[in-house]
């Protein structure tokens, strides 16, 4: 069963492929400035907090006086996030979506996410070279410490689908998931310190929010790796982990137990 | 062993009475179940052999397309089990995956990947899709400025680009314009020679007399008759007319046909006879001949108004004249119960060699989709034969004048 599941799949990849082609085109291509939109959305966010937050409120990071450090925390947070954001907003909506071609055409659902998440990491491929170039000019490159961002980074990934794909099967039936979801990111993201450094934060509530959001530890390795060039802490990775893991388990039995009932109720 | 075969097939949508029931379902340790089923196919069984067709046809709401979609694999069936052997190509929507900013080309290849191709045959069956598609340098050009008849014909194209073991359609063909009709349902019928096996939805009647050896007849998810797609044709006119007090029958004509009485019978039909110019009955007439064909008729309730149509069929059953007294400006009105009327319709009997039926209609306005007083199919059957003119092969006669030029 699994096995024909995946050789369906491996017969689509071309058609996976065109299709993370076709959305990076379809983003662009009657725009004059084309892919650099792609960059200039977090360059103005990141503008708007280095400006704000480092020269207005005078935040600097407690044990570091670099100039460039606090925006360096700052885009290795919210490059990050963004990522995640991108993945996980655009699973919730993945069945409604394409209703249509679920109705009509038989093919293997799976491609679906990996279309999502390739889409996406085009687009973080993008930003992240952006930041290393940043990174090289201000002569803050991590060394080896770089190479940890691939661990971190398919933990986060991991974490993004599970939870994207249960939200997704679970808005299909219930369509408030949907908009509930848009709320709590926003409360996530400030509930994750990374416009800010955890050290503001009183010592409880600080590790309350390392311990119960799964989210802060992985953004808080990659401030690691690229303010301080150290490896992450991996202990506080495991809570991630097993989230992750839980996750993905948690959208496998939706699908297994639901899956019938999708294309019904769309 | 059958191409498709559909056993003991049911499906149920689940009802929730308020969203909540559903959550409340859902969560654990719930033992006791909220919804109610909603039964919208009931036991349906049936196979089609490899290179036969079959037609489905029923009303809106028969369960056709729920039924095309299990087939079809996109959502499953409550119980019951469908077999397919083969490569399957479904056109349940034509022009999927299509997307308006890209070029003809690059759409042919999203949407012949999304329907199972590679790239490589792709590349290798374009120089014919662009071929049968017929649209020129458009195929370079954004589908945003095509005409919808020009995205049908890329779309037809492209899904039946490779000849499939079994071809699923939807009233896909009722679109586009009439030329490219007739070009899709001649690469159907190629498809269907080289083995095809084609299970066909369609309202248009024509169509599956047309291309199937059986239909098959929806209704309220149960296979309401199973047959050559001619009587289930007839049968299913009749449903179309039937009103509460109506009454269906189907008796066994001559020549083993079934013929269908359909209809609320405030005015019926007495007798159908076929004359010649001498007032005589006839069963055969030559090409060509002058021919009455006499229709008696009685009124069984004060009606305000009667029209009577009728129209001959070939021998598959396809509809090769019809029309009736209310395109023919002669309806009658407040007709009192007792009456008789005698109608009789002159004409020269311009049709090819063959056997033919009439089907006759009794009710308002200008179908019978309104009061239906009796509908009779089969009413008379009759013969063509060819004595004076030269010969010909068709349905119709359409005797041309020849004129040829030479030069040298």
């Amino acid at each position: 069963m699994t096995n024909s599941r995946l050789t369906a799949l491996w017969q689509y990849r071309s058609f996976v492929f065109s299709s993370v082609r076709r959305e990076f085109q379809l983003k662009y291509q009657n725009s004059l400035l084309g892919a650099i939109w792609t960059i200039l959305n977090p360059l103005a966010m990141i503008v708007i907090y280095t400006v704000i937050f480092s020269q207005v409120m005078k935040a600097r990071l407690p044990d570091s006086d670099s100039f460039y450090a606090y925006s360096t925390y700052l885009c290795s947070g919210i490059i990050a996030w963004g990522l995640f954001a991108e993945i996980t907003g655009r699973l919730q909506n993945l069945f409604i979506e394409h209703a249509n071609i679920l109705k009509k055409l038989n093919f293997p659902r799976l491609a679906l996410p990996i279309i999502v998440v390739l889409s996406a990491l085009v687009n973080f491929a993008i930003i992240a070279s952006l930041f290393l170039i940043f990174l090289i000019w201000t002569g803050g490159v991590p060394g080896s410490a770089i190479l940890f961002t691939i661990p971190v980074l398919i933990i986060q990934i991991t974490f993004s689908v599970g939870l994207g794909i249960s939200l997704g099967i679970l808005n299909v039936f219930f369509r408030d998931i949907g908009l509930l979801f848009n709320i709590v990111l926003q409360f996530w993201f400030w509930l994750t310190p990374i416009v800010y450094p955890s050290s503001i934060l009183p010592e409880t509530i600080g590790s309350i929010i390392m311990r119960a959001n799964p989210m802060a530890p992985i953004i808080a390795a990659y401030q690691n790796i690229f303010v301080y060039g150290q490896q992450p802490e991996w202990t506080t990775l495991i809570i991630p982990i097993v989230s992750s893991s839980l996750l993905m388990l948690i959208a496998l039995s939706l699908y297994l137990k639901h899956a019938h009932e999708i294309v019904d109720e769309l | 062993m059958p191409a498709i075969q559909v056993s003991q097939l049911t499906k149920a949508y689940k009802l929730y009475p308020t969203p909540w029931a559903r959550l409340r379902e859902w969560l654990p340790f719930n033992r006791k179940s909220r919804h109610q089923l909603k039964w919208v196919l009931n036991d349906i069984s049936f196979s089609v052999e490899k290179g036969e067709a079959l037609g489905i046809i029923g009303l809106n709401g028969a369960g056709k397309s729920t039924l095309l979609k299990i087939i079809t694999g996109t959502t499953q069936a409550t119980t019951g089990s469908v077999q397919l052997i083969g490569h399957v190509v479904a056109l349940l929507e034509l022009g999927m995956g299509f997307h308006p900013e890209f070029t003809g080309r690059q759409n042919v290849y999203m949407s012949g990947q999304l329907l199972g191709l590679t790239q490589l045959e792709i590349d290798t069956l374009m120089p014919s899709i662009e071929a049968f598609a017929e649209i020129g340098d458009y195929i370079d050009q954004p589908v945003r400025i095509y005409s919808s008849g020009m995205q049908v014909r890329l779309a037809f194209s492209i899904a039946t680009a490779k000849r499939p073991d079994i071809l699923i359609i939807d009233e896909a063909l009722s679109v586009g314009d009439t030329y490219f009709q007739h070009k899709s349902f001649d690469r159907i019928r190629q498809f269907r020679q080289h083995g095809t096996t084609l299970l066909l939805v369609s309202h248009d009647k024509s169509a599956i007399q047309a291309i199937c050896d059986t239909a098959i007849l929806l209704a309220e998810g149960n296979i309401a008759m199973q047959g050559v797609p001619e009587h289930v044709m007839d049968y299913y006119n009749a449903m179309i007319a039937e009103r509460e007090n109506d009454t269906v029958t189907l008796n066994a004509a001559a020549e083993g046909k079934t013929q269908t009485i359909s209809g609320t019978g405030e005015a019926t039909i007495e007798q159908v006879k076929l004359l010649n110019d001498k007032n005589q009955p006839i069963e055969a007439a030559d090409v060509g001949q002058k021919v009455i064909l006499s229709i008696d008729v009685v009124i069984n309730q004060d009606i305000d108004e009667l029209v009577l149509g009728y129209v001959i069929k070939d021998r598959l059953g396809l509809p090769i004249f019809g029309t009736n007294t209310h395109h023919l400006k002669q309806q009658l009105y407040t007709l009192q119960q007792g009456e008789q009327i005698n109608y009789q319709f002159d004409f020269h009997l311009n049709l090819g060699e063959g056997t033919y039926s009439v089907a006759i209609a009794l009710h308002t306005a200008d179908t019978h989709i309104e009061k239906n007083y009796q509908w009779r199919d089969l009413a008379l059957v009759f013969n063509t034969i060819n004595i004076s003119q030269s010969q010909f092969v068709g349905t119709a006669w359409l005797p041309p004048k020849m004129r040829c030029t030479r030069e040298q």
